[in-house]
Order: structure tokens, then sequence, then C-alpha cells
């Protein structure tokens, strides 16, 4: 197949997985939910439930859409676009195996931080394009987390890239082959403790969800949008939420390296992805949300400090393996 | 904010900028219809204005229209997390007007259902508390549904034993209106382990949870001096340091006959008040389980056989009567003219009276703690308003 096609086709294969994963992954947290509070969940559309997220979608998209009378609409109208495109964008470096993905950049992580990054400007845009208290008060507190927290999580994410010695993901995934990075021993466990915080606060997901806050802020940032508009900023948070995961299964998890033959290796990566979404999850679920305060001092007097200190004591080890130490 | 209304714009000292946001009547958190215009500088809260009255629905008057054999039922709806209560200052009020005896064992009843009634209200609370601070789409949702699992138990019971799950009307002039049905006991008492079990299982999900504890210690402290000024009760004042529980200053309805502890934090936040309602839970079911054991036998009303509404005439004379209701002091002011009407009633919501300490402890605080100090007076709307 000549390149030039495959670069036109693996997006458009790869853009429709993320959707179509993304669609169940909400069927899979309602029903982790469901059973977390002794529950049963989705159950009716469907053998077990399992054309819930369809049904939801086909609602979303029969939705009236309503534009507040006040609201500035061009950016109103623009946001949820603006959201979506860079939690989309983040999939393009993830390798799913080797030599599966879109591009395998040779600064693959980076383009994710950078990518990721970009997702509070819409963030923003909504919360002010509603122009609803509500909604501004919730995009003041994203740009307050999603700059706190961003931080905390490129550090931890970069101790991986340090034990690698590469910032290309294919090459992070190949150097966990013999030893998954999650059990590299002291450094690992604390990366990936760091990671996995500083990913469900960058995700702004319970008990980080004070963007959303629906018992002060109703919906926050997206309090007034309705229909397909909303289905967008909705889908697009779960496919960041998606894409943190499988950066998390690449850094830490060893991403397709599991046993069987090597066409299974996309599957070990799912599921590994999975399990990393689950965890974020089963956090969710578990605790109740701390005040805009509180998170901002855990991440500039906690998670910050703990994070560079770690990522300087992983350059130490790996100096010192390198210059021949044990 | 919209460009309809005429800007106003408040600076203070500082120069910042002033926003003034409503929460309610319609609001995710508001637990009923109470709307606070809040003032805001950036996260913090500087001015609290309390708006009451969305619910109100005459009560007081229509008590006037209805007969003593009818009103109980209706008193249920006043506050309708914790029926049974309202109810038992109801007939209490009557009682004492008419010098009316009620047999022990409908005493012991009454207590029983009240204890009851303190549990699954409690339950509710902290389960809507929880879910304020963390949630419906979080952690908080979590525990919610928890609590109301075990709520349904108790609702199940009163429902074998009166016949409606929300609303009851079990209390009545002299007594009680049902006996308990055949089993109603064994039912009971192995929902009480229940619930103590499950009771216990909360406190190990929240007391180690370092979140929990970062949104309530500290949060919205009520002193001493405040408590006994703006007169709040029940559990909040008991988390101020202040050791009053009508159960024990001044005990109804056989009270005195059973062994339970009062409860009293001194720190005043929000984390004090969950401790004192977390031992009320365990000292509550205790109660229970001695009305159990010691339920004496005999008639279950004073006045049985009472077909019609207008047999029960309560003679001209006026009195106050007041529980110790989950929320705190219920009270009902009673004139009766002789017939089979009040001639005018009055309540004292605990609610009420407990709502009022919100403008002197919410500035300062953060939004996000507007929402947790207010779960943590556990108002109900109906009893706010009436």
């Amino acid at each position: 197949m000549p390149e030039s096609l495959t670069l036109l086709i693996a997006p458009f294969v790869v853009l429709n997985a993320v959707i179509g994963i993304v669609t169940y992954v909400t069927l899979l947290e309602r029903k982790f939910a469901a059973r977390m509070q002794s529950r049963i969940g989705p159950y009716r559309v469907g053998p077990h439930g399992l054309l819930q997220p369809i049904a939801d979608a086909l609602k979303l998209m029969m939705k009236e859409d309503i534009v507040p009378a006040a609201a500035d609409r061009p950016v109103y109208n623009l946001a949820p676009i603006v959201f979506l495109l860079p939690c989309m964008f983040i999939f393009a470096t993830i390798p799913f195996a080797p030599g599966l993905g879109v591009a395998d950049l040779n600064i693959g992580i980076l383009f994710f931080f950078a990518i990721s990054g970009m997702e509070i400007v819409g963030l923003f845009m909504a919360g002010w394009g509603s122009n609803n208290k509500y909604a501004l008060l919730s995009a003041m507190r994203a740009v307050n987390q999603v700059i706190s927290y961003d931080l905390p999580f490129i550090f931890a994410a970069l101790t991986p890239v340090l034990l690698a010695g590469s910032l290309r993901l294919s090459d992070i995934a190949a150097a966990q082959d013999g030893l998954w990075f999650v059990f590299y021993p002291v450094i690992g466990q604390l990366a990936f403790i760091a990671f996995v915080l500083s990913t469900v606060a960058a995700e702004n997901r319970a008990p980080f969800d004070i963007l959303e806050a629906e018992s002060e802020l109703v919906a926050g940032f997206r309090v007034e949008y309705s229909g397909m508009k909303f289905a967008l900023i909705q889908l697009g948070e779960y496919a960041h939420i998606l894409g943190s995961s499988f950066l998390g299964a690449l850094l830490f998890l060893g991403a397709w390296s599991g046993p069987g033959p090597e066409w299974l290796g996309p599957g070990w990566f799912l599921l590994k992805a999975m399990f990393m979404f689950l965890l974020v999850t089963w956090i969710r679920w578990s605790f109740v949300r701390i005040r805009v305060d509180q998170i901002l001092a855990l991440s500039w007097k906690a998670l910050l400090p703990a994070t560079l200190l770690l990522l300087l004591a992983t350059a130490v080890v790996v100096v010192w393996r390198a210059n021949g130490g044990a | 904010m919209t460009t309809a209304s005429p800007a106003r714009l408040e600076v203070d000292y500082a120069g910042s900028e002033r926003l003034t946001m409503n929460m309610g009547p319609q609001h995710p958190s508001a637990h009923g219809v109470f709307r606070a215009v809040l003032t805001l500088e950036g996260e913090t809260v500087v001015g609290v204005d309390a708006v009451i009255g969305y619910l109100h629905r005459c009560h007081e008057k229509l008590a006037e229209t209805l007969t003593y054999a009818q009103y109980p039922s209706i008193a249920s709806k006043t506050d309708y997390v914790a029926a049974m209560t309202s109810e038992f200052a109801y007939v209490r009020a009557a009682e004492t007007i008419g010098k009316i005896e009620v047999p022990k064992r409908a005493q012991y009843l009454r207590v029983m259902a009240a204890e009851l009634q303190r549990v699954a209200s409690h339950l509710l609370w902290l389960g809507t508390w929880c879910m304020d601070m963390g949630g419906a789409l979080g952690g908080g949702a979590t525990i919610f549904l928890y609590c109301i699992r075990e709520r349904e138990l108790i609702l199940d019971l009163f429902e074998s034993l009166v016949g409606a799950r929300l609303l009851y009307g079990f209390y009545q002039v002299g007594g009680v209106r049902y006996d308990l049905p055949a089993g109603w006991t064994a039912t009971c008492r192995e929902t009480v382990d229940l619930i103590d079990r499950r009771i216990g299982e909360y406190e190990s999900m929240l007391d180690d949870n370092p979140f929990f504890m970062a949104r309530c210690q500290g949060v919205g402290v009520i002193s001493r001096e405040l408590a006994e000024d703006v007169g709040i009760s029940g559990p909040l004042l008991r988390g101020s340091g202040v050791a009053w529980d009508l159960r024990r200053a001044d005990p109804y309805s056989s009270y005195e006959d059973f062994q339970f502890l009062v409860p009293v934090e001194s720190s005043g936040d929000c984390f004090a008040r969950y401790g004192v309602r977390m031992v009320e839970f365990r000292e509550s079911l205790k109660i229970v389980r001695q009305v159990l054991d010691g339920l004496p036998e005999g008639p279950v009303s004073s006045r049985p056989g009472l077909k019609s509404v207008a047999q029960t005439r309560i003679p001209k004379g006026e009195a106050y009567a007041r529980i110790e209701g989950p929320r705190g002091e219920v009270g009902c002011y009673l004139t009766a003219d002789g017939s089979a009407k009040p001639y005018r009633m009055k309540w004292r919501g605990a609610s009420f009276s407990n709502l009022s300490v919100l403008p002197h402890i919410i500035p300062g605080h953060k939004v996000a703690d507007v929402v947790a100090i207010m779960g943590s007076v556990d108002p109900v709307f109906g009893e706010v308003d009436r």
C-alpha cells in the first residue's frame, strides 16, 4: 500500500475506533459505578443494556439546540469543536502495536502534552461564551486547575521517558520488554501513583471535578449547552480520559506486551487501557470532591515538588546505571 | 451579566469586582426550594442573603379547619423527611390541653417510631450531604445510594406497621393508631442490627477519607455563643458544645425509661455535626432495641374505638408541646376552644430556627463550602416554610 494512502486511511480508522470505544466506555463506567453502588445499571436497552450508548447518542442528536439569548454566539458555537479537536488529536501519536498508529513521531509524548494542554482553550471559550455566572466561575476554575495539574502530569510522565531514554512512544513501549515501568523498583510505583493522581485532576474527574461541580455550579462550563454541542463536549471529555488511559498503559504497563501471539498486542493494550480507565473510575466513585483552594494546594505544595524530585532521582539512577552501576 | 439588566458593579476596597450569584430556588444542591443570593469576590463568599417562603402551604391555617383526628396525617407534611416527629408534637400538645392519659404501650411505640424515624432522617441527611460535597457524579452518590438502601428498610418497617411509606398518621390523640403486626418485632430487630453494622461501614468509608476530612474540618464553625444567640437546636447545638437534648432535659413519652447517650462535640464545625449525628444513629438504634425488649402489654390507645372524626374534643385551653426531632426542637403551640378543631395552631420548626445561623457562618467561605455548610445544617423546607 502506498504510504500516502496509509496516511489517509489510518486517521480515519483511528478516529472512528476512538468514537466507538468512547461510546462504549461510558457504558462500562456506568455498569462499573452501578456495581459499586449496589445497583444494576443500564439494563433495558438491548441485552444487558448493551445498546444504551447508542440510544443516548440518538437522544442527544434529536435534542433541541438552544443558544442563550445573551451568549457570545461565535465563541459559544465554536467552543465544543475547539474542545473536541485536541482531545481527538492526542490519539495521533499513540502506537497501538509496533508500527500500527497514525504517526509515530520522534517527539510523540511531547506532542501529546502540547495537544492535551490546548483543551483548556475550548473549556474557557465554553465558559465565557455561555454568558452565565456558573459557567464563568467554572471556566475560571478550569484555567486554575488544568494549568496546575498539567505540570505534575508532565513530570510524572517524563519519568518513564527518562528510563527509556526516548520521547518516541514506540521506543518507550519497546523499552519495557523485560520489565514494565510500573514494576521498576520504587521509582516506577511512585511515578505511577503521581501519574494516576494528576491524570484524574487533569481530566477534571471527581474528586477533582470542580469545573462540573453540579452541587455548586450546576454543570459548570457546559450548563448552557444542549443537544449535539453537549454531546461533543462529553465526547471530548471521554476521549481525553481514554487517551490518558492509553498513555498510562503505554508508559507504565508495557503497552502491547503480553502472552500469546503478536497479533494479540492491540488487544492487550486495550485491556490495559481499560484497567487504567477503571482505576480512575474507581477513584471517581469513592471520594467526595475537594475544594478549589485545596486542589491548588495539593498540586503546588505536594504533587509538583514530589514529581520534580522524583524526576531528579530518576535521572540520577539512569546516569548511575549507564556508568556501570549495579 | 445579561445585557438586558442594568449593570450594577460593586467594587470592594481592594478594588476587586463583586459578583452576585443566585443559588436556588431551583438548584441541584438546594435541599428543597431555598434561595441564597451570594455575593462573591472570586470564589470567596462575602455576603449571603437567604430567601425562604417558596414552599409555604398555609399549614397553620389549615390546622384550624381539620379535627384533632384528621390533622396528624397532615402534620406529617411539614417535615416530610421525619414525618413521625411533627405528628408526635401535635398530639402531645392536644393531650396536654385535654389531660389525656396515654397507655404505657402506646408511649413505648411512639418512642420506637420516633427513633426509627430519626435514623431514617439522618440516613437521608448523610446521603444528601455527601452528595452535596461529592457530587451526583462522584463518590457522594455512592454514599447516597448506600444510605437510601438502608432507609428503604426502615420505610418497609413503617409500611408494614402503618401502610404508608412517607406520611404516616401513626400518632393519634390518646395513643397510636395501630399495634404491631405479627412478626414485626423480629423483622425490626434484624433491620436494626443490619443498619448498626452498615453505619460502621460508612464511618470507615468517611472517617479515614482525607478528602472528606478536608471538606468538613474547620468549615462552618458555629461558636457556642452564636449557637445560643440564634437559637439553633438539635445536632447543630450539640455540635457546638451545648449538651441539650429534650429527651434528656425535658423527658416525654417515657424517655426516662431508656438508657442512651447524648453526644456532644465542642469544635462546632461540619465535622462536629457529622460526629454528633453518627453517634445519634447508634443511640437511636439502642433505644429501639430497649423498646422491643421492654414493650409492656396493654392497649395502644386510651380512646379506642373512635370512629367519627368529631369524637375527639379537646376542652378550652392552650399548651406548647415540644419534642426532640432529628433536626432539633419541634414545637407545637395549640389553642383549643372546646370543639373538635383547634382554634389556632403554631409550629416551631427546627429547620427554620437552624437556618437562621447561615448568614452568620457562610461569609468568608468558598462557594463549595456553602453547600457543605447548608448540608450540615440539614434543613427540610417543608418545615421551614410550612
